[in-house]
């Protein structure tokens, strides 16, 4: 079962905001009814259902209405109409008491500007969920001491936030939100204001961290690289709706329409498709075949090197015409001609990467997997084709 | 052009009023004027019944402790002035008079700006009534005073109180409404209670701007003991008072000094305590 569930839920801004409520079950857009209500559409009936352990990633351009999203879910923002359940219970039916006990225990929350109290030490800022609990002080500490160690900042814990860096602060933000191990972090823009290499380590560690806790993520952002780097879900949002749900690879791959589709011609593909969505079948030959077959195969395929492999399909080395040529002269086996410098990558390896790694060698690039069992070959053209954005992609098993 | 409109009895009205609150209120003028004289009364006492030299060193560290070098040094000096020209014990009465007026209003003012700023509406009757107190002359007070308290201290403190508690009132409001919003929200966000946003969150952020209305506070109160010397308020405003209506400059200068030293100690204290509560965060 899904631990957030979102049924029609929509936010409308300005007095009386139920009135558009029936304009929107009309299929009204949001500009039709601010220019007939003078309301705003927050949200417009977003239906969404979050697996425990997901990223769940909300993406849109600002204005988008994934901000207010986000805060309908722990009701920072009061949703008009619709429903949100967690584990199946209303969230909008908690009263105050059971919306405060919600949130101290179910969900923690990371901020764009980071939010940390400046009055307070990173570990009184870290502890500030627990506090507010009643939690009594030592254990509180403990809890704080152990979040602040997960992300990798002990021994700044008498620290004020502004005697840390942009990066470190959002570590002392992250640590405060899941110091009370809650089952869901929501994460607003949490990495928008980081200079971009920071930003990408900080992306790097929420996905082992994630990969450690099994925490629920829902993750806002407004950078479709981002999304498509941590999402295992992108709910893609255009004012107020959410116009298409998916994997990184459907929104890439099978964008739901028009809006979508120029969304992802913006992507930077380098650093979005991977070795398995370019790769194409290798050439291979069993290595316990001699050099007159081999050199059959390539003159067959019209290839000048054949990928040598056990019978699990290992990667074992490359054979090339020449060498072939001159096994068959010398009478030598294939193992002896053997090279075993063919460059390789993973099928999560970028194509940039890849595309750096091609230069200095004539081979393609062999794609293996963590058992070094060859799935397929990278040519420079299609490495090149990819970049240029006019390749037909589908072919590849997705990683 | 206006003969025939007839004037409006704006005076008789407010009399009419005075009198009724006070055959109707006199409990709770009474109990006012007890807690306040008895407030007065005892700080007064406790200020003069201490050695004035002792006073001295002890104000002095406490300048130190909290100022460090110059303005302990200025204190010593300024209060051994004082004590030379023989004001000392006129002094601390005025002390006591606006300590007691600045507590008062801190203690009624602080929680009127909170409520301020957690409701527009509250905000919205509160703030033209500091404008009308602020602007009305502060003369005009002491008149219900003294019908009110009779003469005396009391009725000092009280028109202190009125002339001197708006600017606590207002930059408690301001103070917790300048409070960053995403700071609110997170606390929001991490399941607060009202009262925990309050005073986990919301009060130490605002504290250096309250603590500057509270020091605006004491500044206003100290500029009104001359004018509640007026209706027998004792200390060195009486002194000035006295001298302004005998035309003796040389006294009245004596105890205008008096007064501005007091009023320097006093602001610069405040300062450095404002100070203080920025640098900690």
């Amino acid at each position: 079962m899904a631990i957030i569930e979102a049924k029609r839920l929509t936010k409308i801004f300005g007095p009386d905001p139920k009135k558009a409520i029936p304009l929107l079950d009309k299929g009204w857009s949001k500009e039709k009814i601010h220019a007939e209500t003078k309301l705003t559409v927050g949200v417009n009936q977003a239906e969404f259902a979050i697996e425990a352990g997901q990223i769940f990633v909300i993406m849109g351009l600002s204005g988008s209405g994934k901000s207010t999203l986000v805060r309908l879910i722990n009701r920072l923002i009061e949703p008009t109409s619709g429903q949100i359940l967690f584990n199946g219970t209303d969230v909008l039916r908690m009263n105050p008491e059971q919306l405060r006990q919600f949130r101290r225990k179910n969900v923690g929350m990371v901020f764009q500007k980071f939010a940390l109290f400046p009055h307070r030490t990173v570990i009184q800022n870290i502890e500030y969920g627990l506090e507010v609990q009643g939690i009594d002080k030592k254990k509180r500490r403990d809890m704080a001491m152990q979040s602040l160690e997960l992300v990798g900042l002990s021994g700044w814990e008498n620290s004020y936030p502004e005697q840390l860096s942009g990066g470190m602060q959002q570590r002392v933000g992250l640590a405060r939100g899941l110091a009370n191990d809650p089952d869901v972090l929501l994460m607003d823009e949490a990495f928008s204001a980081l200079d971009p290499l920071i930003r990408k380590d900080m992306q790097d560690e929420l996905l082992v961290l994630q990969s450690k806790m099994k925490k629920t993520i829902v993750f806002i952002t407004h950078d479709l690289n981002e999304a498509l780097r941590i999402g295992d879900q992108i709910a893609l949002m255009r004012d107020g709706s959410i116009v298409q749900i998916g994997t990184p690879d459907e929104i890439l791959m099978q964008p739901a329409n028009k809006y979508v589709e120029r969304f992802v011609e913006d992507v930077d593909l380098s650093k979005v498709l991977t070795a398995s969505h370019v790769m194409e079948k290798a050439e291979t030959i069993t290595i316990e075949r001699g050099p007159r077959v081999a050199l059959q195969f390539m003159r067959d395929r019209g290839v000048s090197s054949l990928y040598a492999v056990d019978k699990a399909m290992n990667l074992l080395g490359v054979i090339t015409a020449e060498d072939a040529s001159r096994a068959l002269k010398e009478g030598l086996s294939l193992q002896e001609v053997l090279l075993q410098e063919a460059p390789i990558a993973s099928p999560e390896a970028l194509i940039n990467e890849l595309f750096e790694g091609m230069g200095s060698s004539k081979l393609p690039v062999a794609v293996v997997d963590g058992g070094n069992r060859l799935l397929g070959v990278v040519l420079k053209g299609a490495v090149l084709a990819a970049l240029a954005g006019n390749t037909v992609f589908g072919a590849g098993d997705s990683a | 052009m206006s003969m025939n409109i007839p004037k409006i009895p704006l005076a008789d009205w407010i009399e009419s009023l005075e009198a009724w609150l006070e055959t109707n209120l006199d409990p709770l003028f009474g109990a006012i004027r007890v807690v306040v004289g008895g407030t007065v009364g005892g700080l007064d006492t406790a200020l003069n019944s201490v050695h004035p030299l002792l006073l001295i060193v002890i104000f002095t560290l406490l300048a130190w402790f909290i100022g460090r070098w110059r303005m302990a040094i200025f204190t010593a000096i300024g209060l051994l002035v004082i004590d030379n020209l023989g004001l000392w014990s006129q002094t601390m009465q005025t002390l006591a008079l606006v300590l007691t007026a600045a507590i008062i209003s801190v203690v009624i003012g602080v929680p009127i700006g909170i409520l301020c700023a957690r409701n527009n509406s509250v905000q919205k009757v509160v703030t033209p009534l500091l404008d009308f107190m602020q602007t009305m002359p502060a003369f005009v007070y002491l008149l219900p005073a003294v019908t009110f308290f009779s003469l005396g201290v009391v009725p000092g403190v009280i028109s202190s109180i009125i002339f001197a508690i708006p600017p606590t009132i207002r930059l408690t409001n301001l103070g917790i409404r300048q409070v960053p919003a995403e700071l609110v929200e997170a606390a929001d966000a991490f399941g607060s209670t009202p009262s925990q946003k309050l005073f986990k969150l919301q009060l130490p952020i605002a504290m250096p701007t309250i603590m500057a209305g509270i020091n605006q506070t004491i500044m206003l109160s100290l500029s009104m003991v001359v004018i509640a010397s007026m209706i027998g308020a004792q200390g060195v405003g009486a002194y000035v008072y006295r001298a302004v209506t005998q035309g003796n400059t040389g006294v009245g200068f004596e105890a205008g000094l008096a007064i501005v030293i007091l009023a320097i100690i006093l602001d610069r204290l405040t300062q450095q305590v404002i100070r203080r509560t920025k640098t900690n965060g």
